[in-house]
Parts: C-alpha cells; structure tokens; sequence
C-alpha cells in the first residue's frame, strides 16, 4: 500500500520516515501529536531495510526532539540576530575572502547526516560557483577508504550487492565491524537467519571479542592492522585450492596474476601468517577453509577496515578475494561495504567530497567541462580539494581563511582534535548550521545558523545498500530554524548565484540531482559510464517525490525498478568494462608502538551512542547502557599499570591526553587499549579522545587511522571520586575528572579530582548551588547526609517540601559508590515513600520486605512481620514472642499484639 | 517433704523468676513477700499510666488469681513487709509479725529513688516516681495544681516531666548537665530530644544545681546554685535509684553498693540468692529491665537443679517511653580517641544516628528519631561481630546488610566454581 501518512484522528497521525543515525537506513512509522510536538515511534514494516525492527538508537527518537539544547535562532558571535543579517555576514565574508585570497581560501567541512538535497546544493555552491574543491564531509573519516576501493576496483564507487545477500549467504565474515553496536538492525537480521539456519556460518575478524562474536562460529581477533596479510593469504589459499573462478576472472577482471604474487609473497607459509597476525593457526585454516568451500560468502567491512592508513589497500584485498571467485553481485555474495551515517552514501552520490566531482563524477576534464554544461557554472572547481585533516591543516595555517561547518563536530570528530580546535581559533571566519546550540565546535563560530533537525527535515537519504528512502518532516521548521539547503542557497544568492539556487522544494533539487545523474551518461557502444544514474527521477512530480518508495539506484531506463545487484555479469565502469584486482603490498599502521608510547589506542562506537552524541545524550534512556567515557583494557595491562577496574587513568600519546576510567576486559588484545569515539568537551572534562590519535590518512583516501595510535598510560591518583544527580543543571566543579549524562528527570555528574576536600558536606552543597545548610531554607528543601569520615565516605541528598527527590552527592575514597541507577529512578517518583527516604543514602532500594509500624519497640518488630507470624499460627503473645522476641522486654507491646491476634 | 523457696520482693525481677520458675516444673513451695498490695504489674508501664495512655490493669503482669492458680502465696501489702532474714533460723519476718521459714531465699528487694539531701526535701509535694503510689498521688497534685518540677532528665524524669505535661501541668525539668539524658545521647541526640520535648511543652533549666526546696507544708519553690528560682507546687525527684540493701545488710549479708552475687547470683550465704537492682555483680548495679530478665532465667535454672546458666552483664540497651519520642542507645556511644563514627542526619525530621566502631567492632550506637536498627547494632555488638564487609551498609540497616551479604557470598561462592 502507497501510504506515506495517515490520520489517527484530530491531532495524531503517522508519517514514514527513516532513522536519524547509522547506514542501515531504517524505515521508521512516527506517529505525531501536532499538539505538544511528540511523536511515537516504531519500524516501518514496510521498509526493506529493517522489516520492522528499531535498535535502541532509532527507538529513542522520540525522545531527542525537545527544543530545549536547540539552536532556534541565527547567531553572529553569540548575539541574536536576523537571518539577514546572519545570511549577509556570511556571504560577505566569504565573498571578500574569495575576491582578495581566490576561491582555494575558503572552504566546506559538511556531514554525511545532511540529506541529498542539502549535500547537494553544498557541493554545487563550491565547485560550480565558487570554484574550488574545498568541501569535504565527515564521511572522510567513515567510509573514504571503501570509496577508493570501489573505485580502484570496480571503476565506480559502487556497492555491489544489497541487505538480501545476508540472508541467502552461507558464509558471512564480519571484518572490522561491531556489527551488534553499531548496525544493530542488520545484526538482528543476520542473528535470525543464523538461527533459522544452523549452517550458516558466521566468522568475525575483530582485534576485539566483541559482542558482535556473539553470533560467531569463528572469531579471529588479528592484530591492529594486519588485515591486508589476512585477505592475501585467503586469496593465496583460494589459488592453492583451485578456487579461483577463471571463466569470471578471464571474462571480466585484470590484475589477478600481480595480485596473486603479491598475496603469496606476503602470506607465506601458514605459521608465520598466523603468526603475524595473532591468530590460532587452526582457526586461520579454518577460515580459509571455510572461505574456500562456501560459495555463497558474504564479506561485510566496516571502519575497523576504513580507518587505516592503508584502508584502501585492505579495501582491495577483501574485493581480490570476491573478484577471483566470481562471488559478487549474486544472491548471498560479495563484499559489502557497511557506512556509518544515514547519507553518507547520498554523499557520496552528489560528490560531496573534495576528491570527487559530483554524480559519481571525478575530477577529469571531459566531467568538468560535462558538469559545467549541464549546471552552466560560472567558476568549476578543476581538480581535487583539501581533503578533511588536510583542510583544518591549511586552516590553521592560514591558507583557508573561512570555513563552513555543517551538522557536524570535528572538534570531536576529527583525529589530533585540538589541532582542530587551535585551526579554528585562528580562522577568520567560522561558520557553523547545526541544530544543535552548544557543541564544541560551535564554540569557535563566529556565526551560528539554526538549522532543522530531524523531525522537521525533509529530503533523500541513500542507505548502505544503495536504497534511496524520503526523510521526511514530522513538524514544520521549530522557531526560525531553516532547512540546510535553504540556507546555502539564500547564502549563494546573496553571493550572487541567485538563478542557479532558487529553488522552490526540496524536490526541485533533487530533480536536478536525478537530472545530472543522467546526463551524457551512455558510451558510444551505448552502455552507462557511471553506476550512478536515477534519472528516472528527473521528471519526478512534487507529489511523486512526496510519495517515493524506497528504492535502490540505479532507478533509469534499464532498471525502472531500480536493482539489487551489480557485477554478476561483469560490466564494470572501467575503460574496458573489467574489474581490477590490485596487487597489495601490506603495511603496518605509520606510527608504531615504541618505548615511549607501548599500547595501540583503538577507537570505536557504543551501542546507545551516536557521533558526538549531541542528539542521542539527551535521551535519558540511551544514556543508561554506558554513561561515561572509559578505557578498556586488557587484565594484564591494568595489573602492570597499577590500575583496578573503575579508576582513572591517563592515555596520552605524542598529539594529546585524555582521562577516563579504566574497564578491565580480556577480551581484547594485551597491549591494545579502547576507547569509545563520542565523549565531547561539552559532556566531558577529559573524556574526548580525538585530541590523542595521530592524524596519520591513507596515501588515497585520506582517510584518518583511527583505529591505531601508540600511547601510553599512566594511572590517576584521585583523591576522591563521587557523583551527582541533581533535578536542577548543576555547573561543574572544579575538578579533574567530570563527566555529565542526562536522566529522565535529572542531570548526572560523574566527578573525581586529585585534592582532598576539606569541608567534603558543604562542598557538595555548594556544588548543588547551595553555600551552605542554612541556605537549603530558601527553598524549603530538607538535607539528608551520611558520613564515614575514618572512610571519607561522605553523601548527601536534597528533598523538597513536596517530598520530591531534589538532589544526591556522594563521595568516596575510591570507585565504590553505590550504583545510581535506583537513586536516577527516585527522581521520577512524584513523592519519595518513608522506605526509599531512608534508603535514599545507600544507594539501594530498600531491602527486605516492609516490615510495616514498629509495634515492639523494644526488638523492632514491625505489624507486618506479626501479622505474618499471626498467621503462621502464633496465636497468642507468648507465642509470637517466642517466635520473633516481640513483647518480651518492656511488654507495652502486648495489647498490641493480643489486637493483631484478634485481627489476624 | 517439699522445699521452701522464699522470694522478698514482687517487682519485676521477682516476677520474671516466678515465670521462669513455673514454666519449667519446679519442686518448691514458694511464698512471695511484696510490699506494695497488688499482684505484680509492669514497673516500666508507670509512665504511660501516668500519661494516661494506660489503666492499671492494662499494666498488671499477674495479678492475685494467677498466684493462686500457680499454687504460689503471695504476701502483699505494706503489713507484709518484711523486715528481717533470720538466717540462722532460715526464716522471715514480715512488719505484722509473721513468720516464715524458707530452704532457699531470694532477695529481690529492688531499689529506692534517691532523694537530694537537700534542704525542703521532705516538704509536701516532694516525691519519687517509682511506684504506683507515687503515680497516684501525682495524678492527683496534677488535678489541683499547675506548677511542677522534675529534677533530674534522665529517662524517668523526662517521663515524669510528660507525664504531668500531658495532665496539664507545666513543667520544667531541672537537670545538671546540658544534655537531656546524657546517659544515654550524646550531645546531638539530647539537643533534638531537648528541642523536640520543648516543642510539647516541656521547659528546661538546664546546668543547673538545685540548693533548696522552699514552701510553708507544701513544696513552694526551688532554688538554683546561680540564684534563680522556680515556683513549684510539686517536685519530682528523678535523680536515680540506689539498691535497697537494707535487709540484706541487717542480718549481715555481704554488700557493698549493692548484695554481691556470684555469676549464679548466690549471695555469701549459699541457701540465699539475689537478684534485681539490689545486687552488685562484678561491680556493677542495675536499673533496667533487660539484665534483670537474664538474671531471673539464670536463676530459675539454678534454683531448678539445671545449674549450668552464668549471668554475665551486657550493654544494655535503653529506650524513652514517651509516645512519639524514638531513641535508643547502647555501649560507648560517645567514642574513645581512637574510635569511629558513622553519622546519619535528616535533621528536620529530627533524625540523628550514630554508629561508634572500633577496631572494626561496634562499641556502641546511638538513634534518635528513626530507632529500627537499634537491636540489630546491639547484636553485633554483642557477638563483637567484625563489621568490615557490611560497613557500607550498617547504617541503613540488617536487611540491606543481609542482601549484601548474600550478593557477596553468592559472588564468593560463583568465583569458587570458576576457579575449580
């Protein structure tokens, strides 16, 4: 059924939309209430790509919509101001750089969680108008690395197969990707069908056990970066074992007699290979040989593969091994690149990267003069751009002057993160669009746009597999925030590109897009030169476009329905129409351990996190699962650093430091070390972790490793660790260690710090906001403290007059302070009951059962506990004395007794 | 033919032997000497019967019937006084001139209040608040006049003091040091209890030292050692109770502050036992319930043949009988220098509660206004139990030490398996 919206009566209705967050891309029904702006949320049933199902993430939309952290008005240096004011100031500024320093002066620094309309304009604005290739895309640090694959491979930038493949494979290998976390969607799918097929088998290639080996038949956790040793012994193995498919390869590849010299020098014999890598050398053969003999072989990579100073070159070694086989765009085979964002692929697709062009167009002359003809553009961009780390490089040092930060936070993001911080400090002109007010890099912006969020953007998104679903908005743009591609194009016409970015809609652009997509894209001998063609969309009606079905590209007059699969039957993209397979030479990541800096930091994502967490932080319940910031680290490197599971330390390496707690978790590698990507400045003291990984790109990609940096760590010596939770936003202390996590109904500080404090009850009070007890008065709230002072053991909570939880401290010598979850809990309860009042201040919920009034003073029993002993059979005082010493001292129980006897 | 077991006194001490002695059969024929005419009621009930929360009846413990039907004699009433032990003879004298032979002899006289050797100590309106006498004869002064004083804010005191409050009086309690019950509450404990009473009605004159007590007949006023007075037309002295060894020491019985007793509670005179706030044991004297009872038990058993019971003196636990007012104390609740002190505090709802460790022992323990946990700290601190893996969660209580305990043997237990 066609149905994108349907009424549930006056103010409620649904909407199909998709998720904010990972590459899966999931379909999502909203159903809306106009009235307090909320909205529930669940899977689309519809929707190829989650059939239903919602991860944590994508469930708990709903609750990221508040207008509360927004950024609901334009901004130039922190003032208020009018659009077109802010618009001026912007086009200005960019336009007098331009004119005294060119156009190479300025620059984009735009996200893969724009829609393809925004991207779109974005990329047009700066290589069409402009005129320089300085717009790249946090997709840089993603999945740049699958781009030059699929480039070098396949001709294109192309993914060859879909989600299906997963689900008729019979053989998936999970390479780089904590596919549990990170796509929980496609993991649930590939969990099911393991289920309903036992002989499935699934191998991970993960550094890490992570819980994505849940669902492992096979887990090989190879060292940091030796994936390239692994996938050229495979296709050294699949040589060995005749399984190279010749009629594919001598049909439709190059390459393979270079690539397979290349894999069997670097494989060698079997036990130095497994050697190298850190693997069991059963295991190792077990993988090649289950590779060997399963046809139907998928390979999903992720960022354990893209991040690397040599992920292109992995990228290819997983795509030779597809490519000799023949194993590639048939049902259950193939490589599959897995992306992080929900539009990077929609990115990718408009060339919003500074080493491409646009519509999976590089930058040869023949694109540029075809690009030019077909936007009429007065400045075309000729060659590639800076290229992200490159970008905030020539920035800081002075050859970009002015940049343009959309929907992301590369003060978090991006690898030696205070070089980016020290760049933007001396750009001269810092513009950032974000929904969001307060991020890190907002920080450094001298002009602040309000940009819609999702919610109220409305556009395409292109998914892992290739499919093309509509975001769409669930409310009108909240205040005076616009929608991105609104706001460039009011920025171009201000520049002076008034006709070539007026655009009415949204689907005016992505016309355009479908338009270009098209455009001279057929050889002579009549078949496409690009991958990337929907242009049947370019005729697409504003209502049609309102309606669109998801769908996976190329959507032309070959494929009207669009198609799941390419490559089954060769016809690359290429000059003669064959795949390469490029001969790897394998390379261990650029810095390597040394004295100085012994451990390998390995970066990564948490489940209930997304990015830099300013959209899912204020989602109380995804802020449950991990709240902080931490180091994991393997048992043996913990006990030779001195460090017990809970307590701090400090990773450092040559470009920055950090400090979070240490968890002890075997499972990884003795000698590497974890921590999560997403801790911001803004929700952590010392908890961002960019500022300590090397800026070490791919030769090709550019593509940051961030997945391996040599460090090293020293423990912390708190003096005191402690936490608050506070109904009311509390200001950080001063102290070393803060973490903040928002709750249902209160905000949660995580705290420690290396003095002792002398007065430890009235600093918690102040740091409640309180100078002291007297002050509590004020607002009628009762104070409530615990002290072990020969423990320095100190805690505190806050209740109002309505007998609301107000607010806890707690502090302790070390990490042993009560879990918080039940204290969270107390701060949703309308009233706190005499029970969880008393308790409040263990941290526990009440123990034991309600033992109910004391009647026994002396003993105290409760009526509760007679009553039960009553009816257990103590009928008479003695014998509920005897039973539980009621009574038996003082005896002014006794006619209580003897009533509740009578009663019972 | 049967034994004689004479028992002086029909308090509490010597009604808890009798319960304990005819709960288990007995081979004695048993004569009760008490002073006061009644069966035998619940000496701490005098409180609540003279706030009026309680009848006499409601307070008695056996009353004549239950003597008869035990086959015991009860002899009570002020002529059933007795006023000698003829121990060489083994007999009894009682003030009418009765006289009773006995095998074995208890003395469970009990104590007498001390009275200040004060000048006006003896005017009328001056009074003790020990027995039901005194409680009658207070409720009576309360009817007729307004003005009392309660010397003394120890937990008899301060109930006398809202006892006469709760009757109407107003009453000032008089005490020499500045923390109500200092016996038992430390100095932030007796501020909340001072500040809670006041707030019922109660005065206090407090570092104060009484001089002298005024009037024509009748008690007028008091006078401070600073000068200051009170008016009074009625005095309650609650300033403590001395054993009542005045038998004992006539017929020559060994005593020193109380009739010393050996762990069996047998006088130097082997066919005679003490037991009660009359005796001295190992130096110490009584004056709560508590040790009494065990007293009664070791000596029930003793006297029963049973003979393997010691009594051995514990702290002891108090409580304030004022309704509403919830506080208990035990051990060395103030800390020694090298002590620790866990302190919980919700003082607007007056709750205030102190645990002091040693060498990772409770050694004492003071709760006011949230007293529930009071006879969970007192057992530990009778077993000398080593509070180190629940010291995080003493305070809030047995259940939560309880639940943890179990988490942790559960841990222990799951580690074990691992390791095997």
């Amino acid at each position: 059924m066609n149905v994108i919206a349907k009424s549930l009566g006056s103010s409620t209705h649904t909407k199909h939309t998709t998720c904010a967050y990972c590459g899966v891309g999931c379909g999502i029904e909203a159903s809306i209430n106009e009235k307090d702006r909320s909205i529930k949320v669940n899977g689309l049933a519809e929707h190829p790509a989650n059939l239903g199902r919602l991860c944590s993430k994508g469930s708990a939309l709903d609750q990221t919509i508040s207008l509360n952290e927004r950024l609901l008005e334009p901004k130039i240096n922190n003032e208020t101001v009018s659009w077109d004011a802010a618009l001026d100031k912007v086009a200005n500024g960019f336009k007098n750089i331009i004119e005294q320093h060119g156009p190479d002066a300025v620059a984009f620094y735009v996200s893969g969680q724009l829609l393809t309309e925004d991207y779109y304009v974005a990329n047009k604005l700066m290589k069409g108008y402009i005129g320089s290739a300085n717009i790249d895309t946090n997709s840089r640090l993603c999945m740049s690395s699958s781009v030059v694959g699929h480039k070098r491979a396949f001709g294109t930038d192309t993914v060859p197969g879909c989600y299906d493949d997963f689900e008729h494979a019979e053989l998936i290998t999970l390479v780089g990707s904590n596919t549990a976390w990170c796509h929980p969607v496609l993991f649930q799918r590939i969990k099911k069908y393991k289920e309903n097929n036992p002989h499935v088998k699934v191998v991970v290639v993960d550094p890490r056990r992570t819980q994505t080996c849940d669902i492992a038949d096979l887990h090989l956790p190879i060292n940091l970066g030796t994936d390239v040793w692994l996938f050229n012994g495979l296709l050294n193995a699949l040589n060995l074992q005749n399984k190279i498919h010749s009629d594919y390869v001598q049909q439709h590849c190059d390459g393979l007699d270079d690539a397979l010299a290349q894999a069997q020098k670097s494989a060698g014999d079997m036990a130095t290979l497994a050697n190298n890598l850190g693997v069991n050398i059963d295991d190792l053969t077990q993988f090649y040989n289950w590779f060997c003999q399963t046809e139907k072989s998928v390979t999903l990579y992720s960022q354990g593969v893209n991040q690397s100073s040599s992920g292109s070159d992995k990228v290819n070694s997983i795509l030779n091994c597809h490519l000799a086989t023949g194993r590639i765009g048939k049902p259950g085979m193939g490589p599959f690149s897995m992306t992080g964002q929900p539009n990077a692929m929609g990115g990718r697709e408009v060339g919003g990267l500074a080493n491409t062009l646009a519509a999976h167009m590089d930058f040869t002359e023949d694109n540029v003069q075809r690009v030019q003809r077909f936007w009429q553009a007065p400045n075309m961009a000729t060659q590639n751009g800076l290229m992200a780390v490159d970008m905030f490089n020539a920035i800081e040092s002075g050859k970009i002057k002015a940049v343009w930060v959309m929907a992301t936070n590369p003060v978090v993001s991006l690898p030696n993160a205070d070089q980016v911080k020290r760049a933007l400090e001396k750009c001269e002109l810092v513009v950032i669009s974000d929904c969001i007010d307060q991020t890190d890099t907002g920080d450094f912006a001298h002009v602040k746009l309000p940009a819609t969020g999702w919610s109220e953007k409305d556009g395409t998104v292109t998914n892992s597999e290739r499919r093309i679903s509509r975001q769409r908005s669930l409310f009108p743009p909240a205040c005076h925030a616009m929608h991105d591609w609104q706001i460039i194009c009011e920025v171009a016409k201000r520049m002076g590109f008034h006709d070539a970015f007026n655009y009415q809609t949204q689907a005016d652009i992505f016309r355009e897009h479908a338009a270009l997509s098209g455009f001279e894209n057929s050889s002579a001998a009549n078949h496409k030169l690009r991958d990337f063609d929907i242009s049947a969309f370019a005729q697409l009606s504003n209502d049609e476009y309102e309606h669109l079905q998801p769908i996976q590209w190329p959507v032309n007059n070959d494929f009207p329905n669009g198609r799941d699969r390419f490559f089954a039957n060769g016809e690359f993209f290429t000059e003669n129409r064959k795949a390469k397979l490029l001969a790897i030479e394998p390379k261990l990541p650029k810095n390597l351990p040394s004295n100085d800096y012994p451990l390998r930091l390995n970066t990564g994502r948490i489940r209930d996190q997304w990015h830099t967490m300013t959209r899912t932080a204020l989602a109380a319940q995804l802020n449950q699962h991990i709240s902080q910031p931490y180091v994991e680290m393997h048992a043996d490197d913990a006990k030779q650093h001195k460090l017990l599971e809970g307590e701090l330390v400090r990773v450092h390496s040559k470009w920055g430091e950090m400090l979070a707690p240490v968890t002890i978790n075997s499972q990884l590698k003795s000698g590497d070390i974890f921590v999560p990507m997403h801790w911001t400045a803004k929700l952590s003291r010392t908890g961002r972790v960019n500022p300590v990984v090397n800026p070490e790109v791919d030769p090709f990609s550019k593509q940051p490793e961030s997945k391996h940096t040599p460090v090293q760590v020293s423990p912390y010596q708190a003096a005191w660790f402690g936490f608050v939770l506070s109904r009311e936003e509390v200001t950080w202390p001063e102290c070393d260690y803060v973490v903040s996590a928002k709750g249902s109904s209160h905000t949660r500080l995580e705290l420690a710090h290396s003095k002792t404090l002398n007065n430890p009850i009235q600093t918690m009070l102040q740091w409640l906001g309180f100078e002291n007890e007297q002050a509590l008065q004020a607002q009628n709230l009762e104070l409530l403290s615990f002290e072990d002072p020969a423990l320095s053991t100190y805690r505190i909570a806050l209740i109002d007059n309505n007998k609301q939880l107000h607010a806890v401290a707690m502090l302790a010598p070390d990490t042993q302070l009560p879990e918080r979850t039940w204290l969270a809990s107390q701060f949703a309860q309308p009233e706190l009951n005499d029970r969880a009042r008393m308790a409040l201040l263990s941290g526990y919920a009440p123990a034991g059962e309600d033992i109910g009034r004391i009647v026994c003073a002396c003993f105290s029993v409760g009526e509760n506990t007679i009553a039960k002993a009553v009816k257990k059979g103590c009928c008479s005082p003695q014998l509920v004395g005897e039973k539980l010493k009621a009574g038996t001292n003082c005896g002014s129980c006794v006619p209580e007794i003897k009533a509740i006897i009578a009663n019972g | 033919m049967t034994a004689k077991l004479v028992i002086i006194g029909n308090g509490m001490a010597g009604a808890k032997l009798l319960e304990e002695l005819t709960a288990n059969d007995h081979a004695y024929d048993i004569t009760v000497f008490g002073n006061e005419p009644y069966g035998n009621y619940n000496r701490i009930m005098l409180s609540p019967l003279l706030a009026g929360e309680k009848t006499i009846n409601d307070i008695m413990i056996f009353d004549r019937p239950w003597y008869e039907q035990h086959g015991i004699s009860l002899q009570a009433g002020e002529d059933k006084t007795v006023v000698k032990i003829d121990r060489l003879r083994k007999r009894v004298i009682t003030k009418d001139g009765e006289i009773t032979p006995y095998d074995r002899l208890v003395i469970a006289t009990g104590s007498n209040p001390f009275m200040l050797p004060i000048e006006g100590a003896d005017l009328d309106g001056v009074m003790s608040f020990r027995d039901i006498r005194d409680v009658e004869n207070m409720i009576s002064l309360s009817k007729r006049h307004k003005k009392a004083v309660v010397i003394g804010a120890g937990l008899l005191g301060l109930e006398a003091a809202m006892g006469l409050t709760d009757r109407g009086m107003d009453v000032t309690v008089v005490h020499n040091t500045n923390i109500p019950l200092n016996r038992q509450l430390d100095e932030e404990a007796g501020s909340l209890l001072q500040h809670a009473l006041e707030t019922r009605g109660l005065n206090f004159k407090m570092n104060a030292s009484t001089l002298a007590l005024k009037g024509q007949e009748r008690v007028e006023k008091i006078c401070f050692a600073d000068g200051s007075e009170l008016e009074a037309d009625m005095v309650v002295m609650a300033i403590g109770i001395r054993p009542n060894i005045q038998l004992a020491q006539d017929c020559g019985l060994y005593c020193q502050n109380g009739i010393v007793v050996s762990d069996t509670l047998q006088t130097y005179d082997p066919s005679i036992y003490a037991l009660g706030e009359c005796i001295e044991h190992r130096g110490e004297t009584f004056g709560l319930v508590a040790p009494l009872y065990d007293q009664a038990k070791v000596l029930a058993n003793h006297l029963s043949e049973h003979g393997v019971a010691q009594f051995q003196t514990l702290p002891t636990a108090t409580k304030l009988k004022v309704t509403g007012i919830h506080l208990f104390s035990v051990g060395n609740f103030l800390g020694t220098d090298t002590s620790e002190s866990i302190i919980y505090r919700h003082s607007q709802q007056g709750v205030y509660k102190k645990i002091v460790i040693e060498d990772n022992q409770i050694i004492g323990a003071v709760l006011y206004g949230d007293t529930q946990e009071g006879p969970f700290y007192h057992e530990l601190l009778d077993q000398q139990m080593d509070i180190r893996p629940i010291r995080p969660y003493l305070m809030f209580g047995q259940a939560l030490c309880e639940a943890q305990s179990e988490i942790m043997t559960s841990t222990t237990q799951n580690n074990t398996e691992v390791a095997a």
